[in-house]
């Protein structure tokens, strides 16, 4: 099978991309450091082409009941131009994948997953909707749109500038919200205040056809304030540090959100509020609610300089396999080894110490509360 | 395309060596181009200590990008007689100028490297 190629393919080999498959797509590594590109989108901004995400589309009059019956989360409850995010689990309660709804009208819900899980999110959605009887349909419009993320503190400023005069006030939304725009030259957009980085930013979600105008666009209108283009290495390291999971490391169908330590994204319904109903999952993720969890997520962050990575063992005081690494890298923000970790919830109170085998060394590192970097609000 | 420099020697697991290649005579070793592009924006170096023992085609070391761990292998066996300490504050320099103010070690030979690469051997393999 030949790799997928964003609509931005001729951008990044005109930019002269380190190129790297990613679930199939051919999709930017690094432009120039790596490093450099993290540093530009915590103090000034980045661009990223995130046209490997998938772009479903769940319409129909019972848009929102069948997603409140296929999702964790109480979608229904969402406003008009609100962003959620949420989960899609199993029957087991494991995760099938992470992601973020937009509800861009009241029968039009965007779901946007994994480009690795996207067929299926895809597939689930339609026979969840179809066993429950409810009329809605999912179109994947992936490859009809490219999304374009603009990330760092001056973005707000840089995607402003990218409106047309008159149309520029982007300023006023606020997170996890979406709207209609119009940029510069007449080119629609649907710009989300969302991101992965753990900074300020916006998703713009376009045409396919249009991609390389509003790219191009990004990157005059954001020369001035520093703006670079980012590739997917910088977005591990922003979104690690801003302790986000990424599905396949921090999450999988092997462990529920509450393991991941976000129980919060499950709605049961709130006493006195609407029916929340039944949802795919919901018998087996109270069980785990009620009964507890086995193994916690934690952040671990280390004094030495050798990092933890994906798969180490976390070790306790004897050298015991006690957890395991989902997660690590240099932070180039901290300047310390960071990493994310399942271990027992014995383990998990910050700054408990515990050992990591660094290729057959022990290194220590402490618990620490998510996330490694917050911005100043 | 990243740089293959003539004048110099390399293994197959991407590091190179400048200077005499016979026993007793002292070369320098670092990373290829390729090997830095590859890894992404070097963090950390680890490199043998002065007075170590190296063996070629063994590890003894290792290098930390944001995104990757990857084992130094030293390319000629001898005895390191000197580690390029301005790595731990600027490793960058490894990416900036793998060849030049990047190298990271130095060793006397205990034997002749006869199995390194020229140029063109090294270009064939990092392909």
């Amino acid at each position: 099978m030949s790799a997928l190629r964003s609509p931005l393919h001729a951008q990044h080999v005109a930019l002269d991309a380190s190129l790297v498959d990613f679930a199939g797509w051919e999709m930017p590594l690094r432009y120039g450091g790596d490093v450099a590109e993290h540093h530009a989108v915590r103090n000034a901004a980045g661009l990223f082409d995130l046209s490997h995400m998938g772009e479903l589309m769940v319409r129909g009059a019972d848009a929102a009941a069948a997603l409140d019956h296929a999702l964790v989360g109480h979608m229904s409850r969402m406003g008009l131009g609100r962003a959620k995010y949420t989960m899609i689990c199993a029957a087991d309660g494991g995760v099938l994948d992470d992601l973020v709804v937009y509800r861009r009208d009241w029968d039009h819900f965007m779901v946007v997953a994994n480009a690795a899980n996207r067929e299926r999110v895809l597939a689930e959605l339609q026979a969840r909707f179809a066993a429950a009887g409810l009329d809605a349909t999912v179109d994947d419009e992936t490859h009809a749109i490219a999304l374009i993320a603009v990330q760092g503190p001056a973005s707000a400023g840089i995607v402003a500038r990218m409106c047309e005069a008159g149309a520029d006030d982007v300023d006023v939304m606020k997170y996890y919200t979406g709207v209609n725009i119009l940029l510069e030259g007449g080119t629609h957009a649907y710009a989300a205040r969302t991101g992965y980085t753990g900074e300020d930013g916006f998703e713009l979600f376009v045409a396919a056809d249009t991609a390389a105008d509003v790219w191009e666009l990004a990157l005059r209108e954001g020369a001035a304030d520093g703006l670079q283009p980012c590739g997917l290495a910088s977005r591990d390291s922003l979104r690690l540090e801003a302790g986000m999971p990424l599905y396949g490391h921090e999450l999988s169908h092997d462990s529920t959100p509450f393991e991941a330590g976000l129980g919060r994204v499950v709605s049961f319904g709130v006493a006195g509020g609407p029916d929340r109903g039944d949802f795919v999952g919901r018998e087996a993720l109270a069980r785990v609610r009620e009964e507890g969890v086995a193994k916690t997520l934690v952040g671990l962050v280390g004094d030495g300089r050798r990092a933890a990575r994906t798969g180490y063992a976390v070790t306790d005081a004897e050298d015991n396999q006690v957890g395991i690494v989902t997660s690590g890298l240099p932070s180039p923000t901290l300047g310390q080894p960071i990493a994310m970790a399942y271990v027992p919830p014995a383990l998990a109170e910050p700054g408990t110490v515990v050992g990591v085998d660094v290729r057959g060394r022990r290194e220590e590192m402490r618990v620490i509360a998510l996330p490694f970097y917050k911005r100043d609000a | 395309m990243a740089s293959i420099p003539e004048e110099l020697k390399y293994s197959k697991e991407h590091e190179w060596v400048s200077g005499d290649v016979t026993s007793g005579s002292v070369v320098t070793v670092g990373i290829t181009e390729h090997a830095a592009e590859a890894l992404g924006d070097v963090v950390f170096v680890e490199a043998p200590a002065v007075g170590a023992s190296v063996t070629a085609g063994e590890v003894c070391g290792e290098l930390e990008s944001t995104k990757a761990v990857s084992e130094l292998y030293s390319p000629v066996s001898g005895t390191v007689t000197e580690v390029n300490d301005s790595l731990e504050n600027a490793p960058e320099s490894i990416n900036a100028e793998p060849y030049g103010s990047g190298w990271i070690f130095k060793v006397e030979l205990s034997d002749d490297a006869g199995d390194l690469l020229d140029a063109a051997g090294y270009a064939d393999v990092s392909e």
